[in-house]
Parts: C-alpha cells; structure tokens; sequence
C-alpha cells in the first residue's frame, strides 16, 4: 500500500485531504515584544485574509487548521461528511477556547510542526489531552519521520503522517525503539510500578 | 552505587541500536545533516575542530573502578590514550571516529554506562556536589535523587526537543557545591522532621547572559518533585524562544516574564498534574535510596597526622589542600588533582592514570571515584591511616599535585584548541598562569581562590564565578582575554565584574600576578581570603594597579 499514513502502529490508507493554507505571500513576522508571541517570529502564519480565500476542497474528509475552521464553521459542517483540525505548533492553545463544538466531535485533531527540532508538539500532545481532554485521533503533521515517533505516541499521538520522501515503513519501526520507559505518561505507568 | 537491573540494561542498549539505525540512515543519505544533527547530539557527539567529539555521561560523577578502566580501555582503544574531564562532571573523547561510535556506546553499555543526552536540547547529566554522602556539612545525600532524576529525564517523551540545553543540578548540604543558584532549574534539599522538601530555584545560568537563579517554590515536598519540575519545563518548552539560540534559555523566558507570573503559568499546568503519574512514592524512594548506603566503614582511629608526618611538608600540604572531612572518624575524603604541570590540560586524564586511580579506588576507596565540577577526581571514603600510601601512588604517577582550591586549579574549557565555537583558547593561558608558580610557597600563601577560564560567551569554564574570570574575545579576528574578578559560587553566589578593557595572551600572566600583588598587599590579614578581601575593597585598587602601565 502506498500511503503515508501510520495509526495504531499499522500503515493506513490514508482518505483525508489535508488542507494547508498557502502562507508564501504572507508577511513574516518579526519579534512582537510580547513573550508569548516569541514563537511567531519567522514562523508559517497565515492571516485572516489568507484564511479567507482559501477554497474548501471537494472531498469527504478533510483536516482544515482550526483558525479556518472558525472562520467558516457553518459552511464546513454542509460540505463535508467528516472533518477534523490541525493547529501550528506555536498556535496558542487558547484557540481551542473559541470552539463552540466540543472537541470530541472531530474525529481527527493535528498539530503541524515545521521543523523535526521543533519539540513544541509534544507537550502540546500532552495539552490537548490532558487539558482538553481529547479523546480521539491525535495526528502529528508536517516534519514527522522515524524519529519522533517513540516520543509521539508516549506524548498522546496516535496517528502520524509521514514527511513526503520518507519511508514509513521504516519509520513505523520506531515506535519499537524502546521496550521500556522510566517515566509515566497519560496513560502509562512509570517503570518504577512495575519494579 | 545505582546498579543497573535488566531494564536499565534494556534501555541502554536500545538506544545504542536505535542510534546505530540512525547513523546508518545518515551514511545511507536517507537523513540529512541538520536532520541528523539533534540526534547524535543526544548522543553525546559534537562536531569539532579536527574530529568528532565523544561526551560520556558520568550520571551526578558517580564512577565504579570498572567503569573506569572501561573509559581507560575506550581512550586507548578508540582515541588517543586520554579523556578530558568537563565542568559537568562528565568525560569527553576528542579523537573519536564516527564510524567507531556505536561500537565505544556498546562499550559503555556493557559497563552501565552510556552518553545519552549528553548534549542537544534536552535534560542534561544531573550534577550535584561530588562529597554527598560523604561532608559532615550535609543535610541530605542527594545521589538517591540525582538518580531518580537521571531516570525520569532520560528520554522524557516531552522534552527531546527543547529551544535549548536544561541543566539541572542538586545540593543537599549547607554548602552549596553544585552551584544551584547557576542552573536552569536549581534543587536544594531540605529536611524538617525526617520529611524531605525541596527549593526549586529557576533561570539561572552562565552563558552570554550570566543570571543568578530565583527562589521558584519553597518547600516542595518532595514526591511531587517530578511533577512540578514537569510543568516548569513544559511551559519553557512551549514559550521559551526558538527563534534566536542566544535568547533561548529558560532564564530569558523567566526574566521577559517576570517570576511571579512564569510561576503562575507553572502552577495552573501543575495544579491538575499533581497526582501525575510520576507522583513520586516512598517506595521508589526507598527503592532508589538503598542503592547509596554507606559502604562498610572499619571502626579506626583517627590519627594525628601533622604529627607522624612532620618533617614531611609536602605531604602535608597536600593533606591540607587534597583531603577534606569526613563523616565518619578516621576517613578522609581525597580529591586527585587533574590540574599537575604534567597535565596537557585542565581535567586531562591519561588511560595509564585513569587505571592507577581505579586501583588506588578498589584498594582504599570502596572502588567508586567521583569526578567534579572543578574537573578532578574524588577518592570519597579513604582511612587516614592509608593516606600516605595513597600519596605515595599519586605522586609516582604525576597526580600528586597538592593544589586543590588554589590558583592553579584552574577550571578551563577546551578552548581553541578543540571547540569550534571558541574566540581564542584557553588552555595555553591555563599553562602560562600554572608557569608563574613554580614554588608551593607562593601559592601557599595566596590560598583559597578560583581563576576560571572560558573560550568563548557560552562560559563552560564557568568564568563568570570563578573569583577571577578569564573570557576570549574575539577583536578584529584575534584572540583578546577579558578579565572578571569577583565572581563565587555556592550559596552567596555571585558573577564577577569585568575589570576593563582586554588583554592579549602574552599579558595575562603579569595581569594576573598583578592582581595577586594588589591581594597580599591589602588584605588585612594572612587569614582574609581573596574574594573576601575583593568584597572589602572593591574592583578600584586592581584596576590602577593594572591598567597603570
Ligand atoms: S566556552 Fe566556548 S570555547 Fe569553551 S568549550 Fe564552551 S563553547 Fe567551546
């Protein structure tokens, strides 16, 4: 199967459009002063108007970014059969506030990294679950490969999207790298329990 | 001493396959340098100058005798018959070949060891002071928890990725020697009525921006130790800056955020994560714990011996300034000095020293060495009654050398000699300054004092607390030296105040002895130490005296 696609440790068909707004036009931001805005400096950001005039695809599932997803809700939930969101790894995770949906009505939720060195996602992982207390599939997207995968799955994600150009029948491999762990996660024990 | 069990071992030697599966991948193209570039750096390997460097981890600079033959054998087998000694109480390999890397890790696996997370953006070694344990000054033995530390950092699923190194250090006694106040997150330990709680200091650190650390949370009891220092790293982790390198410590974030609401955000993510999984419980405490009881101490004598050795002055003085109390009568604790005129360089080790140390360890001292921040090594538990022997062994090897905490034991990084990022070197000017004193007498008399020396802003000589702090600058694309005095560590930590404009590498040494001069002429007695006497009189009388010519 040619995919890219790896959930529940098993290469998958992969069915969703993944909608990316194109951001190269987009002014880059600089240093905004404000901490919190220090991740936006040189990072992938689409405007509003950007977000405007993207064209919603035909297909029956799609992955749209959340900031999207607000902006056209009602014209999303007629078009489409299934749906799910992707936030950037520097989004805030105040964003999530603005839903009027609970977060469990989306089959998928993504988290976009640009950069493999970007380690953001992980502890957004253990946000969106724990915070937000999300039960569904939790996809990595964008720079993901072998690597990461172990820390992904321990940090709340269990699908993962493969880069272009990468084996992911290899990468699938890494979610065997290690057959133990000292510490606990969400939803595993730390090693101690079992000493 | 930690032992592994089979899942230590498991881990360990997973990770060599998983880093060997990496390096083939790199060999193969199906990863690209920068792609690559995190992961071996987890690994404890640096591209330097002329050959890839090797970081050891030595977890909190608890060695077996074992463990160091094995380090002995790597550097004869893999590089060039020696190992540096790092201010992070870790050992590093300059002649290694990439090729040879998985094959030294399997090594250090088979000896329960490892380079993990050595460098890169993560959770670095755990340091902490190199007498726990061992200092009748000691409130808590921190090793236990060094340990339980080391385990739940070591590939902590959230922080592979950080903007930045995190360097976490413990103390546990009224002196701090692990220098809390200069980590990213500081711990101190503290007991109240057989309860152990924790100071968690936040956002210090040396580097470009040199910051002394802030009180984050007092008296943390300690089983959420795990939990809190989870949520302080998350928050760095999501809004520490990953634009700029420079600006990416957590104490810049700490500082743009002010303390008080850095700990807000610290403690709305920990408030639910208190009963996280890595709750930490007595059991595992005491799991852990038993691992570092104190070894099987004879009943002895304590002996007087200022007495029996007289006529002996050189032992005598290295009694003085190498060996330090103990808690248990009739046992010194003895610190090797790597800092003798026969070193190439502060912290250098050679494999034939490194196995005379592991003898004189399993003969006198349990078999465990610690190695310090100040770049020695530490015989913990020595009868006094076998010091003279052991004297005698270290000087026949030219590890004799009687200066610990003396001006010639210097802190210095590798400099321009090996790292890539240095503005100038430092270990020549390490030698030039060791070639000023050629007689014990003058350094005597000067006593207790630092000289620290880093090549370049990112401070791994710890220049900033060294009571003089020698930095390379770079001016015009030549090698300048900028000097600081009055720097200190422990618990009144404080970072030296630049003296003026720099100096070239032939000027330091008559700096530096001009800077002694002014010492011994003001100080108001034979007992005022030099950073005391600096605090009474200020930077002013170094300044004319040296800038006078
Ligand atoms: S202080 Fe600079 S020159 Fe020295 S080892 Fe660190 S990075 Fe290299």
């Amino acid at each position: 199967m040619d995919t890219q696609l790896i959930k529940n440790k098993e290469l998958v068909l992969n069915d969703w459009f993944w909608v990316v707004p194109d951001t190269s036009n987009e002014e880059v931001k600089k240093q905004a002063g404000k901490v919190v805005q220090f991740k936006l400096t040189g990072e992938d950001f689409p405007s509003d108007g950007t977000l405007h005039n993207v064209i919603l695809p035909k297909a029956e599932k799609v992955i749209l970014p959340l900031r999207l997803y607000l902006l056209k809700t009602d014209e999303i939930k007629n078009k489409y059969k299934e749906y799910g969101i992707w936030i950037y790894s520097h989004d805030e995770l105040d964003l999530f506030n603005h839903l009027k949906d609970d977060i469990n009505s989306f089959s998928v939720v993504g988290v976009y990294v640009e950069k493999f060195a970007d380690g953001r996602i992980y502890s957004l992982g253990n946000l969106i679950r724990r915070k937000l207390s999300y039960k569904n599939d939790l996809r990595a997207l964008g720079d993901v490969f072998k690597d990461q995968l172990f820390y992904l799955a321990r940090s709340g994600f269990d699908s993962f999207l493969i880069k272009e150009g990468y084996d992911a029948k290899k990468a699938l491999l890494g979610l065997d790298d290690f057959s133990y762990s000292y510490q606990g996660t969400l939803n595993q024990k730390p090693l101690w329990s079992e000493r | 001493m930690y032992k592994y069990d089979h899942y230590d071992r498991k881990i360990v030697n997973q990770r060599v396959d998983q880093y060997e599966d990496q390096l083939n991948r790199y060999f193969n193209k199906e990863l690209t340098d920068e792609e690559f570039r995190p992961l071996r750096l987890q690994n404890g390997l640096y591209i330097q100058r002329h050959a890839p460097m090797l970081r050891v981890a030595i977890p909190y600079g608890l060695l077996s005798s074992k463990q160091l033959r094995t380090l002995a054998d790597i550097a004869d087998e893999f590089d060039r018959g020696y190992g540096h000694f790092s201010t992070r109480q870790n050992i590093q390999y300059n002649w290694p070949k990439l090729e040879d890397t998985p094959k030294i890790l399997r090594k250090l696996a088979d000896a329960e060891m490892h380079a993990i997370q050595t460098s890169g953006n993560c959770i670095r070694n755990i340091t902490t002071d190199p007498y726990a344990g061992v200092t009748p000054d000691e409130i808590v033995d921190t090793r236990y928890i060094a340990e339980i530390l080391r385990q739940w950092s070591t590939f902590h699923p959230e922080f592979a990725l950080l903007p930045r190194k995190f360097k976490i250090s413990i103390s546990g006694s009224k002196h701090d020697r692990a220098l809390v106040k200069t980590h990213d997150i500081g711990l101190e330990l503290v007991k109240e009525q057989e309860n152990l709680f924790v100071n968690v200091f936040v956002g210090g650190g040396l580097g470009r921006t040199p910051v002394i650390g802030q009180l984050l949370k007092e008296k943390l009891p300690i089983e959420h130790l795990l939990s809190y220092c989870e949520s302080i790293i998350r928050i760095y982790n999501l809004f520490g800056r990953r634009d700029n390198m420079y600006k990416a410590r957590i104490k810049i974030l700490v500082k743009a955020l002010g303390v008080e609401s850095f700990k807000k955000q610290v403690e709305d993510d920990w408030n639910d994560g208190k009963n996280s999984s890595n709750h930490l419980n007595d059991k595992e405490i005491n799991r852990v714990k038993q691992f570092f009881t104190s070894p099987n101490y004879e009943t002895v004598e304590s002996i007087d011996l200022e007495d029996q050795f007289r006529e002996d002055h050189n032992f005598l003085h290295w009694i003085k300034r190498n060996t330090r109390e103990h808690i248990k009568n009739g046992y010194r604790s003895v610190t090797i000095s790597l800092k003798g005129k026969k070193q190439t360089a502060p912290g250098d080790i050679q494999s034939s020293e490194m196995r005379v140390v592991a003898d004189l360890a399993d003969q006198y001292s349990f078999g465990e060495i610690r190695s310090t921040h100040e770049q020695n090594l530490v015989l913990a538990d020595v009868k006094e009654r076998d010091l003279y022997d052991v004297y005698s062994v270290l000087c026949e090897n030219n590890l004799g050398e009687a200066n610990i905490g003396l001006i010639t034991d210097i802190i210095c990084c590798p400099g321009g000699d090996f790292c890539s990022l240095a503005n100038a070197k430092s270990i020549p000017i390490a030698k030039s300054i060791d070639n000023l004193f050629d007689n014990y007498d003058f350094l005597f008399d000067i006593g207790t004092i630092s000289l620290n020396i880093s090549g370049c802003m990112n401070a791994c000589g710890h220049h900033h607390v060294g009571n003089i702090g020698i930095l390379g600058v770079d001016k015009d694309g030549s090698e300048w030296y900028q000097i600081t005095l009055g720097g200190q560590q422990g618990v009144n930590a404080s970072l030296g105040k630049v003296i003026g404009p720099s100096f070239s590498a032939d000027e330091v040494p008559a700096v530096i002895k001009e800077i002694l001069n002014v010492y011994v002429a003001q100080r108001d007695s034979e007992e005022e130490l030099f950073i005391d006497c600096y605090n009474r009189i200020g930077l002013d009388p170094f300044k004319e005296a040296i800038y006078k010519n």
